[in-house]
């Protein structure tokens, strides 16, 4: 159990018609780490995401998620919102709150499948018999706590759709944390941030992992954060995985510049490039 | 920002032509009915005057614009320091104490002096389409879900009742939760079809869903009885007590067990206070939902599905409780309807209905309750109040429509009402 990794991801495939989006892609996602998935844009971070958190159905692949003590899942055979009721949560690259519900209610919305099942599909929760007020009260003390470790208790009976940027992604992040997940999967939850609340996220994800030993999966496209709290590190370029490793393995690594900076002589065409345009010149000929 | 005098006049003297155009079917011709039978008469007058009254009235709206305009610009802070948050608040009080106040009225008007047999029966009316307007609200205001054919919940509680009362012999608070039961089955099963469908295409398929059972209705004669309907269904009793005058066998009579002397009165201002207990139980039960898990993912539906399902809600789960609910109180106030009038039949259960019900939500302010109520007093009685404009009473009606819709686009309540604060709970935990 100990040995088995929390997330294991192996040969992930995504097609769509033609293209394929991801291509068999293995990847792990450990308990108490936090593990970044990096890639210029339209690599394919995404889509591994969607496929992982049950949005797409992927083509081929095995999702399997080791639950402590619990016999091990295969994510892509559950039905999309099955998947957070077994532990793996996502937040959302633009952001997706519940706008014209207050901040509490977000939180709460997040706490449904458990208050669910105590309010006995509302038949208890209608006469308000005291299993329930028991189980609700305990749901906002879960809420109340999240709003207070994201420093959110000022805002927490605004809008969330009145909120700034900044601070709904504080919420989005304890809306994901309210459903008690193994696994917190974060889509680019820097975007938009300036660099001192990027800072602040950098501590709090940290925070959360040494706090509550889930694991974090993180797509981010700001580098400082990436290297700063990363554990491993996967990098993606067109659907495939081209490195993995430690922050230090990763910023040496020859492809992965290459990936990111391109190829150092930009005046040579590359050699596909060169060879359709002798082609199409011989044709013409 | 301030138009010119000029600006005004050529706007007012535009709008007046384009009034007058307007008013020449809808003012100028007028139908009278003689020996030769039906005859189209002219008053070229009348279209004369509505074009000079919109021209005048649109020239003196335009200067009171611009003068509130100024006068607003002269004090800027004001509005701009007005917080979101405390506005809220006062909004949540203020129908905090309207709701009480419209209840304890409510109660009270059937034992007012003034209260005869056309208040009774206006206010029971009334009662019936906020009953309605409860039902969608929780389809379209709470869920999220456009319903264009909720009439088909109110003509299925309607002929469930009117069917089993004169083939089984049922009465009224046998088949009252049948009905809700059966027209919520159908809910759920016209769930079923439209879980992938949104916007317009959601629309369009409930819209479907009102007609087919209207016709379905209206041609399964050795059923419905088709286009002549179905009379004679029993009238709603108190613990076995009849309120007719000569009650039917195996029930006794209300004013022979009191002695009270026989009053038609009784019966309305029963069937009133019936159709009052079953909008006060509805209120009460949406406003316990909206605050339990269900009613939370149903509104978290209309804010964002892929949000909802990212967090664990089965949306299927909760599309097809919102339309059973919603469909359940359709089917109550079908029953009511039917036990009210003694009698069904298709005409009742037009598209009309369903745009009224419709616009009775829209009007009040989507998801709000007490939004529904002034809605639905709104709509039953203006065109009420409206039959001393005789002939121009739907005209009015449909001025009154834009004005609100100008003014309030959001509904008369469009602010949403939080179910919990936390400010409100007890500091004890975490």
């Amino acid at each position: 159990m100990t040995d088995q990794p929390l997330l294991s991801v192996t040969g992930l495939t995504m097609r769509f018609g033609g293209l394929v989006a991801v291509d068999s892609v293995n990847l792990t996602a450990e308990t108490n780490k936090i593990t970044a998935l990096i890639g210029p844009n339209g690599a394919g971070k995404t889509t591994i995401f969607n496929c992982l958190t049950g949005f797409y159905k992927p083509t081929s692949g095995e999702l399997t998620l080791n639950r402590p003590g619990q016999s091990p899942v295969s994510l892509q055979t559950l039905a999309g919102y099955q998947v957070s009721r077994h532990g793996v949560v996502r937040t959302f690259q633009n952001i997706r709150l519940f706008p014209r519900m207050t901040v509490l209610e977000n939180l709460l919305v997040a706490q449904h499948v458990g208050l669910m099942k105590k309010a006995a599909f509302g038949v208890a929760g209608l006469i308000g018999l005291k299993g329930w007020r028991a189980a609700e009260k305990e749901a906002i003390d879960r809420a109340r706590f999240w709003i207070d470790r994201l420093d959110l208790t000022n805002v927490a009976d605004e809008e969330a759709g009145n909120l700034s940027y900044g601070v709904q992604r504080r919420v989005e992040i304890a809306r994901a944390m309210n459903t008690n997940p193994l696994l917190l999967c974060l889509d680019e939850p820097a975007a938009g941030l300036n660099p001192k609340e990027t800072g602040a996220l950098g501590d709090l994800l940290r925070g959360i992992r040494e706090q509550f030993g889930i694991g974090i999966l993180l797509i981010e496209h700001d580098m400082g954060l990436v290297m700063g709290i990363s554990d491993r590190i996967h990098v993606v370029e067109y659907g495939r995985k081209i490195a993995e490793g430690t922050p230090e393995q990763i910023r040496s690594d020859e492809r992965v510049i290459k990936a990111y900076l391109g190829e150092p002589d930009e005046e040579e065409l590359p050699a596909m490039v060169a060879e359709d345009v002798a082609g199409q010149e011989g044709g013409r000929a | 920002m301030a138009h010119s005098i000029q600006d005004h006049l050529k706007g007012s003297i535009i709008a007046g032509l384009l009034a007058m155009v307007l008013a020449v079917p809808f003012i100028g011709l007028y139908t009278v009915s003689t020996d030769q039978g039906l005859v189209v008469e002219q008053r070229w007058p009348w279209v004369f005057w509505s074009g000079l009254i919109v021209s005048v009235g649109s020239f003196l709206m335009g200067l009171a614009r611009d003068l509130l305009a100024a006068r607003r610009a002269a004090k800027p802070k004001l509005a701009a320091s007005a917080k979101p948050s405390r506005d809220d608040a006062l909004t949540a009080k203020l129908s905090k104490g309207f709701a009480i106040g419209i209840t304890l009225f409510a109660i009270t008007l059937p034992f007012m002096p003034f209260s005869d047999r056309y208040i009774m029966d206006v206010g029971t009316t009334v009662l019936i389409y906020v009953l309605l307007g409860m039902g969608l609200n929780v389809t379209v205001g709470l869920a999220g879900l456009l319903d264009l054919g909720f009439v088909a919940f109110y003509a299925i509680g309607a002929y469930s009742f009117a069917i089993l009362s004169t083939t089984l012999g049922w009465g009224f608070w046998v088949c009252l939760p049948l009905s809700g039961l059966i027209a919520a089955l159908f809910g759920a099963l016209l769930s079923m079809p439209i879980l992938r469908l949104r916007g317009d295409y959601l629309a369009i398929v409930t819209l479907g869903f009102g007609e087919i059972t209207r016709i379905v209705i209206l041609n399964w004669q050795s059923f419905t009885g088709g286009p002549a309907g179905i009379s004679g269904i029993p009238r709603p009793s108190l613990f076995g007590l009849s309120f007719d005058r000569r009650p039917p066998e195996g029930l006794t009579s209300f004013h022979e067990v009191t002695g009270i002397a026989f009053a038609t009165e009784h019966r309305l201002m029963f069937l009133y206070l019936i159709a009052l207990t079953l909008v006060l139980a509805a209120a009460w039960v949406i406003k316990r939902l909206r605050a339990l898990p269900i009613g939370r993912a149903w509104e978290a539906l209309r804010e964002d599905e892929i949000a909802c399902r990212s967090l664990g809600i089965n949306p299927v789960a909760s599309k097809v409780s919102a339309y059973a609910v919603g469909g359940m109180l359709g089917g109550f106030a079908g029953c009511f309807f039917a036990a009210r009038q003694g009698f069904v039949s298709p005409e009742s259960f037009g598209f009309i209905e369903s745009a009224l019900i419709l616009a009775i939500v829209v009007l009040g302010g989507m998801g709000s309750q007490i939004g529904v109520v002034i809605a639905a007093l709104f709509i039953v009685l203006l065109p009420e109040v409206g039959r001393e404009f005789a002939d121009f009473r739907m005209i009015v009606f449909g001025i009154a429509m834009i004005a609100i819709m100008v003014w309030r686009p959001g509904g008369l309540l469009s602010q949403r009402v939080p179910t919990i604060r936390l400010s409100s709970q007890k500091g004890a935990g975490a």
